[in-house]
Parts: structure tokens; sequence; C-alpha cells
């Protein structure tokens, strides 16, 4: 392989897996704030339809990101509904949730299929977009890449430092304490799910508008199901979601360049490939775990008492 | 008098009777497994539809999106208890329930494309793609620079197979350093994936990007990257109208009509059909501008002779990429050959694992 083609892996490995970082993001904050949502696959489906309806609409594909990231919300909060309304089980509901997302974005989105919608195009970055093998690796890529690379930080920062992050955490951590404190944990906890579902709602989006710009039905394809694995693998930090979300990435597009390249290495082998290191990943995240990794009362939910 | 009204009564009776049969329409159903919108496979199979709709005395109707499997079956045998007169089910997977609604349903014709499974009430049907693909290769091959032309494959079953190396040949027959690429999906409709396996391969210099698949996402991505692509299914320039150079396209209208028209007349029997470009069932799609007139020409006049039947696409000597020949000179493969291909033609890069 030369230096060349890897550069050009490298940044095929940062596009594939900008989606699954997003919604890995997202599952992290809502996690954090103690509540479970497995519906990450379902909301990615509505956001990448309602971002790209957004955009063929208004002609704007920021309007796109921000009706993904709002869709993603919107259906986040019928799994707060029935998870902090109704009390109901957090991970029926998340299940749920991805059926309903799923079909709801095919039954919507089969008249669209086909079409095109205006979207992100790389824009590479001045000066920087220059700079030697890393230039062309990480700053010749479309906006939401960009809006990738600072966002884990922000979200560190958010949750370390900021009164609203300690605030979040106390509701995943200890919500009695922070009840008796005089936090409101249930509001953090909707936060939480809000906060994440828009995440995931963009990294849905990110499919629809900028890693292709045809709508089709199903373009999630199982990425909502690798975020929430990568969620343990980065034990809920989101520095390691980056580096967990660009092995993925890195898997997906290797193995198609190990074909491209001649490799005479049958197919189904390294399609395995990506599903194979899920079951590694996770493996290898459970034996290394510390017990206080997960949020404290991850997927509990907060019972009224007298 | 009471014989009068005996007689006029007789009468109005035979007309009821007798008038409504001579007037009722053909009713036609078509499944299709997805969106027609999708440009691809389904598109294609409802322009034919359309043709048929267009024909007197016929009514056509269709589903979308049908997955494979049970959920098929509902919908087949939903057609067959409505009263259609013909059912075309368009995909590989709908085999099966086809058959199993068929054999309760004998008044009912059953056409099933792309398998290869006869009951006395249902007959199978499929084009011969590797004409088209053939053709397509040729102008590939003429128009590629680094002699490397990458192919997004769909799932290695014969059928694929058998366009890649069709593919393959043609564009060998004018350029012979030409090289072909293969990268499986295993998708049909995946428009994220198919992108970055195209994109895989533009990476390792390929100039020109070919497809199985029914999603455009690989001709966006050689549009993104500025050089060439071939469709599939149907025109896919308005894409990719500055990489796509043409396309091997079906064109199910002719087929449909006959068909229609042989249930219509009583002369419809149960067989495998597998017509090619004699009967314009396959073709290729306009050239894009780019596409120099010798090459059109070229290809043009190959065309003639397929179809003719004067000359053929897979006739020996042809040797599979370990070297071992598999068709001998002078000879051409037959159609049961070609339908269990399962080997890739020399200058063919990839496995068919």
């Amino acid at each position: 392989m030369t230096s060349e083609m890897l550069i050009l892996l490298m940044a095929a490995t940062i596009q594939s897996g900008t989606p699954i970082l997003y919604a890995t993001l997202g599952e992290i904050i809502t996690e954090k704030s103690g509540v479970l949502n497995l519906g990450v696959e379902g909301i990615m489906m509505v956001g990448a339809l309602a971002g790209f309806l957004a955009a063929k609409i208004t002609g704007s594909p920021v309007a796109g990101v921000l009706a993904g990231g709002l869709c993603g919300s919107l259906l986040a909060g019928v799994h707060g509904l029935v998870c902090l309304g109704f009390q109901g089980n957090q991970v029926v509901s998340g299940l749920a949730l991805t059926i309903l997302g799923t079909a709801l974005a095919n039954y919507l989105g089969t008249p669209y299929v086909g079409q095109n919608a205006p979207g992100f195009y790389p824009v590479p970055l001045p000066v920087l977009s220059q700079v030697p093998v890393l230039g062309p690796i990480f700053f010749r890529h479309d906006l939401l890449v960009y809006g990738s690379f600072v966002a884990p930080a922000l979200i560190w920062i958010f949750m370390k430092y900021s009164r609203w992050g300690l605030g979040l955490r106390t509701a995943g951590e200890n919500p009695e304490a922070g009840a008796a404190a005089g936090i409101p944990v249930v509001g953090y906890r909707w936060a939480g799910i809000l906060a994440g579902g828009f995440l995931m709602g963009i990294g849905g989006a990110y499919l629809s508008l900028a890693y292709t710009h045809i709508w089709t039905t199903g373009l999630s394809a199982g990425r909502g199901w690798i975020a929430v694995a990568l969620v343990i693998f980065a034990f809920w930090k989101p520095g390691r979601a980056v580096v967990g979300a660009y092995l993925f990435g890195g898997v997906m597009a290797f193995q198609l360049r190990l074909q491209a390249m001649g490799a005479n290495i049958p197919s189904s082998l390294l399609l395995m490939l990506p599903y194979g290191l899920t079951v590694v990943v996770l493996t290898l995240a459970s034996m290394r775990q510390r017990g206080d990794q997960a949020p404290a009362v991850l997927g509990v939910n907060l019972e009224p008492r007298d | 008098m009471k014989k009068t009204v005996i007689v006029l009564l007789f009468a109005f009776v035979l007309a009821v009777a007798v008038s409504p049969a001579a007037a009722k329409d053909l009713k036609v159903g078509f499944i299709y497994v997805s969106p027609i919108g999708d440009a691809g496979w389904s598109f294609a199979h409802d322009k034919g539809r359309q043709v048929v709709d267009a024909m007197p005395g016929v009514t056509t109707s269709y589903v979308e999106a049908v997955s494979e499997g049970p959920d098929s079956e509902r919908v087949i045998l939903n057609m067959a208890r409505k009263g259609y007169d013909v059912i075309f089910a368009t995909s590989y997977g709908y085999m099966d329930p086809m058959l199993k609604v068929a054999r309760q349903f004998p008044n009912t014709t059953f056409m099933h494309c792309s398998g290869f499974k006869l009951n006395a009430n249902m007959g199978n049907y499929f084009g011969r793609m590797y004409q088209a693909r053939y053709l397509s290769g040729m102008v590939a091959g003429a128009m590629t620079k680094s002699d490397i032309l990458g192919y997004v494959a769909a799932f290695p079953i014969p059928e694929v197979i058998r366009g890649i190396n069709a593919f393959a040949l043609g564009a060998q027959a004018v350029n012979p350093q030409a090289r072909v690429r293969v990268v499986w999906t295993k998708t049909w409709y995946d428009p994220a994936t198919e992108k970055e396996a195209a994109k895989s391969l533009l990476d390792v210099g390929a100039d020109v990007i070919a497809q199985h698949q029914d999603s455009p996402s690989p001709q966006e991505a050689a549009q993104e990257r500025g050089v060439y692509s071939v469709g599939y299914n149907s025109d896919m320039s308005s894409f990719a109208p500055k990489a796509h150079l043409t396309a091997p396209v079906w064109n199910w209208g002719p087929l449909y009509t006959e068909t229609v028209e042989a249930v219509q007349n009583g002369t419809w029997t149960s067989q495998a059909l597998w017509p090619g470009m004699e009967k314009g069932i396959v073709d290729l799609a306009p050239f894009g501008p780019m596409v120099p007139q010798a090459v059109k020409d070229m290809v043009t006049k190959k065309k003639s002779l397929l179809v003719t039947g004067t000359e053929t696409v897979f006739v020996g000597p042809l040797r599979d990429q370990a070297g071992s020949l598999r068709v001998p000179a002078g000879a051409a493969a037959s159609d049961n050959e070609l339908l269990g291909m399962t080997w890739f033609v020399q200058g063919v890069i990839g496995t068919t694992q």
C-alpha cells in the first residue's frame, strides 16, 4: 500500500466514521443522564429523512442539518415521555423507537427515493489543507466533519467543568442525592434525552446530506446499533468515542479498498470485519471494565416517592 | 304476450351475461422489490408496466417496495384473490412464494423474473443483459486512460459475474490492456456503501466506474472525482451528466406487451424466456457528449451484429483467472454455462467468493 493510498484511506475513514461519531456522542450524553436509549437507529433514519426534506424544500443544507437534529430530538422526546413521564421500561421503549423511526422514515420517504437535495460538499480549509499528510486527511472535508472534530471536545469540557454538566452527571450517578440538593434531575434527564437525540439526528442527516446526496430508505443500515456498542467501548468518554468511531469507519473503508487493490481474500470475510470487530470490542470492553465506568443508575427510572 | 316477455327477458339475461365478459378488461398486476423512484431495477420494470397500461382492454396496478419472502406471498395471494389475470413478480426472491400461490390459482397467469422455476400457469423471464454490458465495456475500454476500470458489484451470483465478464471482454476487445477491478458490496441498494466502494476503486486509479446495484451513488462518486462512469438499469445521466458515458438498460415493454397479448388471445404457454437485444429487451442508454463519434460508430456496429445474431459475446478461447481454458477456440458458451457462470475471465481482478 503506497503512502498516497494510505492518506486516501485515512480520509475515507474519517468520512465514514463521522455519522457514527455524532450518534455515539448523542448516546453518551443521553446515557450520562441515566437514560438508556436504544432507539439510535430509528432516530438516525428519521434524522436522515428530515434533513433531506428540509434541505430540499429550503434549498439550504444547514437548515437540513437543523431539521435533522430537531426531528431527532422530537423522536427522542417520545422516549422521554414514555420513560420519564410514564415510568416505562427504557429498553422496550428504545427498541420500539428503532422500529417506529425506521418504519416512519421508510413510509414517509418512499415517494422521494432517488431524488437529490442540496447537500454538503468538501470545503478545504485554507492553509491547513496544504499541510502535507495531515492536510489531505483532516482538512479537506465538509463542514459537518469539521463540526465533529470540535463536538467531542466541547462535550468533554461541558461535562467536566460546567455546572450543567455536573447536574447531568448527577442525574445519571446519584439522582436522589441530586434531588435532595435541589437539582432538577428529571429536567436534566429531559435535557440529556433531547440533546442526545439532536446529535443522533445530525448523524442521520450526515448520511443523506454529505455521505451521499441521493435519498433512499434504509440509509442508516445498522450504524445506529454500532453507535450503541461504541458507547460501551468508549467507557462513556467523548474522546474515546472518537477513537471508536474512526476504528469502525476505518474498517468499513479498508475492507472495500482491500478488494479494490485485488487482495485475494473472499469478500464475505472482509464484509464481516466491522461486525466481528463489534464483538471483539465489546468483549475487550467488558473484560477491562472497572465497575465505575457506566453511569450508576443507567436505565433505572426515577420513581416518584413520598 | 307472455312469450314475448319471456323472449325479451331471455335476451336481456343473455346480454347481461355476455357483454361484461366481452368488455371485461384484463387485470395485470406488478410487484416490485424497491420503490419505483429508484432510477434502477423497479423503475425500469415500471416503465414496462406503463407500456402495458396503454394497451386497449388492459388495466394495470402495482405494489412497490415489497420485501422478498413471506411478505411477498401475501401480496401475490391478495392480487390473485382480487381476480388479477396476469401477475408479474420482478425479483428473484419472489420465486417460491409465487409458485405456492400459482398452484392455488390455476386460472391466473403468473410470470416470475430472474428465477428458474416453472408451473403449468407460471412462466419465468429474464433478459440477456450481458450483451449490453459487453457494449458498455467497449465504451469504457475506449475511454479509459489508466486502463483500470472499476466495477462496483452486488452479489457474487452468476447474473452479476456474467455481467462483469461481458464488460471485461468488451473492454478488452477495444483495449487489450484494460483491467477490471471488482469490489463486492453485497448490497442491491445501499447508496452509502456503494459510493464508498466506488471511491475505493477510484483510489486505486480506476477512471471509469461501472456498477450493478440500483442506486446511482457510484455515478456520483465518479463525477465528483472528474472521471467517467457507466450506469445500469436505466439512463442514469441525470445523476452524473459529466461522467455518464452510457448505461446498459432494461426495456421490458416488448416482453410485457407480448405476454399480455398472448394471455388475451389464449395462446400463452408456460416457458422460460431469455430474450436479448434482438427483442430490444436490453439496450444501451444514449451516449454522453464526451464519447467520440468513432467509438459510437464502433459500438453501434457491434450492436447490429449482436442484434442479428451474427456474433455473440462469450466466444472461445476464454480462459479463467487461473489461465485454464473454459471455452475452447471456435466454440461459444452454452446458455447453461452462462446461467451457471461462477468464474472470472482473465483481466478481471477480484474474487468470485
